[in-house]
């Protein structure tokens, strides 16, 4: 099956994206706990955010940031459950 | 006169010139960490060097019974402090590597909670880099990632990595924990080598 580039995502995924993180469940990569992201632990320091699962301590999502740029990571997480209003 | 400037190259004689470009000096130590501080115990410590062929082990009174060297550099966070003139005691990579024999360049950095970063084996030899278990004469504080850890001072200190536990040859040059997470993958200080 031909696939679309990357550009094919802006429409469907500006209307995730823009979601309440706290209350969303990811499943860990490391247990397979499934919880919302408000339970999970935060870590922060000048070098970046690392997020990390309550029940194992595996890392779930890292934000770092610095000026105009953003790096977003979830590499933890299999998926992501956002309840849609 | 105060059309008159102090001309071109006035400003580099304001600063130290030890100080990478984009560096501010600090006089404390700053604790930077991405996850809790693993409480390790040296009785049940111990440090690995794994290649394609083996496993290279030191219990900690094995590590201890090494050769160690006074160590003075400075070092440099990505985060934009740097500390002059720090003293480290430890034992050098050129020791641990001795009888260590890979086809591989790279290395990865272990450390106690899952912590990793990447550094290339020729940057970790002749003098570059030590496990170093002491700072400013006492034992190394666990929040500066004691018992040992990794110190690798002419790159970005994210590199150093703290309760570093095993190095592993690698065949090729993996990002680590923050080197997949937005900083760059190789962090020379003097090239301000800070994010991808």
């Amino acid at each position: 099956m031909d696939h679309l580039d990357g550009n094919a995502l802006a429409g469907p995924l500006a209307d995730y994206f823009t979601f309440d993180v706290t209350a969303a469940t990811a499943r860990c990569n490391g247990c397979g706990e499934v919880a919302e992201f408000a339970r999970a632990l935060v870590f922060t320091s000048p070098a970046g955010t690392v997020v990390r699962c309550a029940t194992c301590e595996h890392v779930l999502a890292t934000l770092v940031e610095a000026g105009e740029r953003a790096w977003l990571g979830f590499s933890g997480v299999s998926a992501i459950e956002v309840r849609r209003a | 006169m105060s059309f008159v400037t102090r001309g071109f190259g006035g400003r580099s004689r304001d600063r130290d010139e030890r100080l990478p470009p984009g560096q501010t000096l600090v006089h404390d130590f700053p604790v930077l960490s991405a996850g809790p501080t693993p409480e390790v115990d040296t009785a049940e410590w111990s440090f690995t060097i794994v290649t394609e062929a083996g496993t290279h082990r030191w219990s900690w009174d094995e590590f201890q019974a090494l050769p160690a060297e006074d160590i003075a550099t400075d070092i440099h966070c990505v985060t934009h402090w740097s500390k002059l003139g720090t003293s480290w005691r430890g034992v050098s990579l050129d020791t641990l590597f001795e009888d260590v024999e890979s086809q591989f360049d790279y290395v990865m950095a272990h450390s106690f909670g899952g912590y990793t970063t990447n550094v290339p084996l020729d940057e970790l030899l002749d003098g570059q880099a030590w496990i170093a278990t002491e700072f400013d004469g006492e034992p190394l504080d666990p929040e500066h990632g004691g018992p040992a850890r990794l110190l690798v001072p002419h790159l970005y200190f994210w590199k150093s990595a703290k309760w570093v536990r095993s190095l592993v040859m690698m065949p090729r040059d993996d990002p680590g924990f923050w080197e997949q997470n937005g900083y760059h993958i190789h962090g020379d200080p003097w090239q301000e080598e800070r994010y991808w």
